[in-house]
């Protein structure tokens, strides 16, 4: 329940929403949409990344000298959690023709596409298989099917998203591989939202100029993967799953090809090694990391893993310096503070109002700007909602959506979004949401081609931890449609490459090269990555565990 | 000596699922997690407080939002006999709690090969036949942290209805609380699943338009148009998105 005081406010929204309504039927604009000029005049005031702190010089590794991210530069200037001298690489305890490091999306898009393909598999998961952002994905998946929407459109839409930026070929490989994608998946059994005839519903998102947002209700995430490790657990023969079991360091081969990684247990805290032919890196985002500070819509395990790992062993990365906020997080009740709150709901009409009951932004501008906005109404227009915590925040109308469609249609669309705010005795066919933007996605990461390859043989990336795919700002839908196309390409590619890819003798010594390298560069620093587990521990408490010299697992 | 991460850093933000900052104001409660006694905030969620009393969670969290499943733990409350269920990161604490999370839920998983299933009740009666042994009690419908009719579509895989199965069944997040109590120890996630994948595969229509743009695609229709946006330069890119009209 909303406190009293947000009440007179509430009320402004109600009086202005029939207004609202006739304007939003009657097809035209809601809100004029930004020019170039307005949206580089927002970023630049507003977005946290323009902050001046928020970047930093990186000092050592592949993109030395290049501004990054400034938690992403710190996390990646860090010691190895192993030293070389403690592995026998003589021998192995595992072996395969393809690691796969991490159970989401891609992940399991990939060792179901490299089986078909004939290479046998481990996927190696820090959490349990499914424990990823992908599981978490709401609001839906964008790929080009309607007649007026060619794949070149959804591919216009995504590189101007992206400022750009984008790597041309990557955006080619993403909208013109959609359309298969969402064949692929039906025939594995996921269960699209879909009109009577079986034409697929299409919603618009952030940034699209054509309806191409493909969902299943707002269980999108969840019914995708759900399917994709239902397929990897019927290929127990092909398909070795280790949970609980991150890489975490990957180990090349004398001719400074990829050649496996070293698991860590995380429960009996031993060390194994693997080695494989091809290895492919699908670990997803950062979230976790909470930069600037920020609540995160991110699963537990977004905390980078796979950035850090490929960057010792020399991969390159793309565009560390931009990181999405997504505009609609939850601001109240406070313990679903920064919650997801999928874009489909201003896909389906709802839109975002100031303390007055007024439309301020166009309500599908891409994330970035639309985040922006929000910052810029709350900060320096004052015209945001306060939380009895402290919080700022906008309204996100969504009675509007039941005028809109047809009564029933949020139970129907949105029956997460629903039972999240009505167990707080807040019911969203009746009342707005508050929300304000949330850590949400890591537009760059290792840079791929369309092939999934990077600057190392034998090591392939897919999802969200790849860079390039959407330059520096992602249009919502992007990231399933990425995590599917991209994770099959990688499944398809790392095992034609094993059919003739040959190992030499075993090396970790680049770890050793990197910890040389830190001290060469002076840098100071107790931090020890892959990080695995964010610590939300208090600090009492923390003062008291007089023990533990690493706050995750290592004891 | 500690290591630190960025986040530890800035704990004004720290909330949600999150542990909140000890606070001398804030309201407390007692919990007993595993039997042992905690004072956590009396707003946080499970998840919360187990983590405010300093716990490192490995297993038993996941998404924290409600989607993943991962954090499904059983409780009871003072002065009441029953045993409650519920997934940690939504689930508010209550004074005098005895919690305990259930790390991981044992349960069978035929293997199968979906592309050789028929969408009828002799799928269920084959992989699943436990199903068959359901006594109608309701305890699976009464343990959804979800609130979803779980027993009702467990009845409709028996009748082999499995279009109802997928719908009721449309929002579990298979945390395995139904399955830990059913006294007939069928696994009704895994059943909903099958489903699921049985009506997405063989009964939902296929969509013509859909067929028709792979087809397109594969005869490189948009080749022509892909390779002129591709070659262009940023300014010229600019101008078509700025121009570009809105569906």
């Amino acid at each position: 329940m909303y406190p009293e005081y947000m009440r007179p406010s509430l009320e402004k929204v109600a009086q202005t929403r029939n207004k609202r309504f006739e304007l939003a039927k009657s097809g035209k604009p809601v809100y004029p949409p930004m020019s170039a000029e307005e949206r580089e005049e927002v970023l630049k005031k507003f977005h946290p990344d323009y902050k001046p702190e928020a970047r930093r010089k990186i000092s050592i590794g592949p993109n030395k000298g290049e501004q990054l991210t400034t938690e992403v530069a710190d996390m990646l200037e860090s010691h190895s959690r192993i030293k070389p001298g403690m592995f026998d690489l003589t021998r192995s305890d595992y072996e395969t023709d393809v690691l796969i490091i991490g159970g989401g999306g891609a992940g399991c898009a990939a060792a179901i596409i490299a089986m078909q393909k004939g290479a046998k598999s481990i996927i190696s998961t820090k959490l349990r298989l499914g424990d990823a952002n992908s599981m978490m994905s709401q609001g839906g998946m964008q790929a080009a099917v309607t007649d007026q929407d060619p794949p070149t459109r959804h591919y216009l839409d995504a590189i101007g998203g992206g400022h750009f930026d984008n790597k041309p070929q990557l955006v080619r490989a993403l909208t013109e591989d959609g359309p298969e994608v969402v064949k692929w998946l039906e025939d594995l059994g996921v269960v699209w939202d879909k009109h009577e005839d079986g034409t697929m519903q299409v919603l618009h998102g952030g940034g699209t100029s054509r309806k191409r947002m493909h969902s299943c209700r707002d269980y999108t995430g969840a019914i995708i993967l759900r399917t994709l490790m239902d397929e990897v657990r019927n290929h127990p023969d092909k398909i070795t799953v280790l949970e609980f079991m991150p890489v975490i360091e990957l180990i090349l081969d004398q001719k400074g090809q990829c050649a496996g990684g070293v698991l860590y247990n995380l429960e009996t805290e031993e060390y194994f090694t693997v080695k494989a032919k091809a290895t492919i890196i699908a670990t997803g985002g950062y979230g976790r990391l909470h930069i600037r500070g920020f609540d995160t819509t991110n699963h537990y395990g977004a905390t980078g893993d796979g950035l850090v790992i490929a960057y010792r062993a020399g991969a390159k990365l793309l565009y560390m310096d931009s990181v999405q906020y997504h505009p609609t997080g939850a601001a109240f009740p406070e313990q679903i503070a920064g919650f997801l709150i999928t874009e489909k709901i201003r896909g389906a009409g709802g839109q975002p109002l100031n303390k007055h009951g007024e439309l301020f932004v166009f309500p599908r501008e891409p994330r970035d700007v639309e985040s922006s906005a929000l910052i810029r109404e709350c900060l320096e227009r004052k015209n945001g909602i306060a939380t009895p915590s402290g919080r700022l925040g906008v309204w996100l109308d969504s009675p509007l959506i039941e005028m809109l469609q047809e009564k029933g249609y949020i139970n129907k669309q949105f029956p997460a979004m629903h039972r999240q705010f009505i167990r707080y005795g807040i019911d969203i066919t009746q009342e707005p949401m508050l929300v304000y933007p949330s850590l949400h996605y890591q537009n760059g990461g290792i840079e791929i081609n369309d092939k999934c390859e990077t600057n190392i043989p034998g090591l392939y990336v897919a999802g969200e931890v790849s860079g390039g795919v959407h330059g520096r700002n992602r249009l919502m839908g992007n990231s399933v449609l990425d995590y599917n196309v991209f994770g099959r390409r990688a499944g398809k590619y790392a095992a034609e490459y094993v059919k003739s890819a040959k190992l030499g003798a075993l090396s970790l010594d680049h770890i050793a090269d990197y910890e040389a390298e830190l001290k060469k560069a002076k840098i100071q620093t107790a931090l020890i990555t892959p990080v695995l587990l964010p610590s939300y521990t208090p600090e009492d408490v923390r003062k008291r565990q007089l023990t533990a010299h690493y706050e995750g697992t290592l004891r | 000596m500690a290591t630190q991460i960025t986040v530890r850093e800035k704990p004004a933000k720290r909330t949600g699922t999150r542990a909140p900052k000890k606070d001398t104001q804030k309201e407390m409660v007692t919990v007993f997690i595993m039997g042992k006694a905690h004072q956590v905030p009396a707003d946080a969620t499970i998840m919360g407080a187990i983590e405010f009393a300093g716990y490192q969670i490995k297993r038993g969290a996941g998404c924290r939002e409600g989607f993943c499943g991962a954090c499904a733990t059983v409780f009871r409350l003072p002065g009441d006999y029953k045993i409650y269920t519920g997934l940690a990161c939504t689930t508010i604490v209550e004074d005098g709690m005895w919690l305990s999370q259930l790390p991981a839920i044992p349960s069978q998983k035929p293997v199968y090969d979906i592309n050789k299933l028929e969408p009828n009740v002799a799928t269920f009666q084959k992989l699943y036949p436990e199903v068959f042994r359901c006594v109608s009690c309701n305890s699976c419908t009464k343990a959804c942290p979800q609130d979803l009719e779980v027993m009702d579509y467990i009845n409709a895989a028996m009748r082999g209805d499995i279009e109802a199965v997928m719908d009721l069944s449309f929002d579990c997040l298979s945390c395995g609380l139904c399955a830990i109590r059913c006294p007939a120890e069928i696994v009704q996630y895994n059943v909903g699943l099958l489903a699921r994948r049985l009506y997405g595969k063989y009964l939902a229509k296929e969509s013509k338009q859909l067929k028709k743009r792979i087809q397109e695609i594969k005869e490189h229709k948009f080749d022509k148009e892909y390779n002129e946006l591709m070659k262009m330069k940023k300014e010229e890119l600019k101008k078509e998105y700025y121009d570009r009209d809105l569906e």
